[in-house]
């Protein structure tokens, strides 16, 4: 069993108390749960005070000073709210769908590089990875549409599976590009490739380094991204999966209490989860934007979390200003519109890239 | 025993329990979210061999685009489950003799199954120290393996054509919205301001 402590250690080691000789994978883990529950609560209500703020209303202002504590009293509520399981439905699974939600969105932050070495797991297909787990995400929705087993639901249900397969395709076409600039799949090197190559360097201001990230250089990719990260995540304009103005709330309309409750957080943490893939691919992660005095003594971390920010409130914008697309326009926006654009800027890039040597690799150049 | 192999024999248990449920549970979806799970854990072990690449394609292709098409259709069916039931004794024993004989097969290529270590030196591609899963099959794909890799790419655009033109109908007398007609459309063509005098119309 001389393989039991090592592992224990790895998994559950305090050294500050004598306890093994690394801190423990469990503890970091624990923690980064906590700072991303504790952040996604208060994107949450910045998304609802965004949202007021442009139709020109207070939003949530009662709970705490301006209703910071607004996300807390709702856990609250929610948590002591009788949980109703409909008669016809199927149980197991119907349970299973909101726990699954929340599982895979969280499972997906195993591999964000917050800063340089923060990432819990820096594997080799962390993009891979990223993107395998997300589209898992569609497995909750579905299976809560049909658990339910009503009509509601199911249309919910329906639209979902075929929207978020649509869009994941050009998602992964955008984040081919960016990897053949970079010539790896892991997310770290994907930020070191856009602190050492990039347009600042070619115009001999390095220190201009928010030139260097791949924005600029693959800004039409950069757009494609953004747009189909709204839909992949049922952000509005692309919510039609609940849309309540047709199918009530879509397939949450079953759902009540931890039920309900577990759903919205799975949501919210996969939307803060694309926003910080956004920052990761083509905002320069973790770098500051201007690599000179003030701006790089602040930690990487909170260059992160200022830049995920920065996206969701574009996300919070968007839901506040488009009204939502109708189905048919969505799939057309998909499959005619966005695929055919990333393929040939898939050719375009590789093309380039061969041309004239240009793209990362492994910081040998 | 190490923790590797802890997880091993946990992937493989659930793997195997959740393939005999596929086949004996008595709802149809139930049959296909145990097929999803016995894929991801099929994943687990891919991964725990040490081919990170091919456990998140099978992830992201087997799990999260066509299983999730299969429940799709498999929901939409409108099965009558005591119907369902009622030839299973008819069925059981060719269900049986294509099982055995997969079986036996099985059995005999796993008993001749050897690795040796002149077969890993002289394999296709030499093995290079250092060199990532991913890199490692890219090389082989598009150098050695270029024309099959296309091939294969050919028969699956193939395939897709032939389901696009199998499915698609061009019906007569249907409304359809035209995007291009509609964002060509100039304010002159849709709206005309006629001033009216009162009292005598248009």
């Amino acid at each position: 069993m001389d393989w039991l402590l090592p592992s224990l250690d790895y998994l559950l080691g305090v050294p500050f108390l004598g306890l093994g000789e690394q801190i423990g994978f469990v503890w970091k883990a624990l923690l980064l749960l906590v700072t991303l529950l504790v952040f996604v609560a208060y994107v949450l209500l910045a998304d609802r005070k965004i949202w007021a703020a442009v139709q020109i209303r207070r939003g949530p202002n009662v709970v705490g000073a301006f209703g910071l504590l607004q996300s807390f009293a709702d856990l609250l509520k929610f948590a002591f709210k009788e949980p109703l399981i409909p008669a016809g439905s199927d149980k197991v699974v119907f349970l299973l769908a909101p726990f699954i939600t929340v599982l895979v969105s969280l499972a997906a932050w195993a591999v964000v590089p917050i800063d340089e070495g923060w990432a819990m797991a820096d594997i080799n297909v962390g993009v891979l990875y990223i993107l395998a787990i997300s589209s898992l995400g569609v497995y909750g929705v579905i299976m809560g549409g049909w658990a339910s087993n009503s009509k509601y639901p199911f249309l919910g249900a329906l639209r979902s599976a075929a929207q978020m397969v649509s869009y994941e395709v050009s998602i992964g076409f955008v984040i081919i590009t960016v990897l053949l600039c970079v010539g790896s799949l892991n997310l770290t090197d994907i930020v070191h490739a856009q602190q050492e190559m990039g347009l600042a360097h070619m115009l001999g201001v390095p220190w201009l380094s928010f030139l260097n990230w791949f924005w600029l250089p693959l800004f039409p990719m950069f757009i494609i991204f953004f747009i189909s990260a709204l839909a992949e995540t049922n952000r509005p304009p692309f919510d039609l999966p609940e849309a309540e103005s047709e199918l009530v709330a879509g397939f949450m309309v079953e759902y009540g209490s931890t039920p309900y409750m577990m759903f919205m957080l799975g949501e919210y943490v996969a939307i803060v989860l694309m926003c910080a893939l956004t920052t990761i691919l083509f905002m320069g992660g973790w770098l500051p934007p201007i690599d000179a005095a003030p701006f790089n003594w602040i930690p990487g971390a909170v260059w992160f979390v200022l830049k995920t920010s920065l996206v969701f409130f574009m996300f919070a914008m968007v839901k506040a200003f488009v009204p939502r697309y109708r189905y048919d326009q969505l799939m057309r926006l998909g499959w005619k519109v966005f695929l055919p654009i990333s393929i040939v800027m898939i050719f375009v890039v590789a093309f380039v890239l061969q041309l004239t040597g240009w793209g990362w690799h492994g910081g040998m150049a | 025993m190490t923790l590797q192999l802890a997880f091993f024999y946990l992937f493989a248990t659930v793997a195997i329990i959740s393939a005999v449920m596929v086949i004996s549970s008595r709802n149809p979806v139930h049959s296909v979210l145990f097929l999803i799970l016995a894929f991801v854990n099929g994943a687990g072990i891919f991964m725990l061999a040490g081919a990170e690449f091919l456990a998140l394609l099978l992830i992201v292709v087997y799990v999260g685009a066509v299983m999730v098409l299969f429940l799709f259709v498999v929901m939409m069916l409108d099965v009558d489950f005591a119907q369902l039931r009622q030839g299973i004794l008819q069925y059981a024993p060719v269900g049986a003799l294509i099982g055995g004989v997969l079986l036996i097969e099985l059995i005999l290529v796993a008993g001749s199954f050897v690795v040796t270590p002149e077969v890993a030196s002289s394999s296709a591609v030499p093995f290079v120290e250092g060199m990532s899963n991913t890199e490692a099959l890219g090389n082989m794909l598009y150098t050695r393996y270029v024309y099959l890799f296309e091939a294969a790419g050919l028969i699956l655009l193939v395939a897709m054509i032939g389901a696009i033109v199998l499915t698609l109908k061009h019906k007569p007398n249907v409304k359809r919205q035209d995007i291009n007609a509609q964002v060509a459309r100039k304010r002159e063509d849709a709206v005309e301001v006629v001033s009216v005098e009162s009292g005598k119309g248009i």
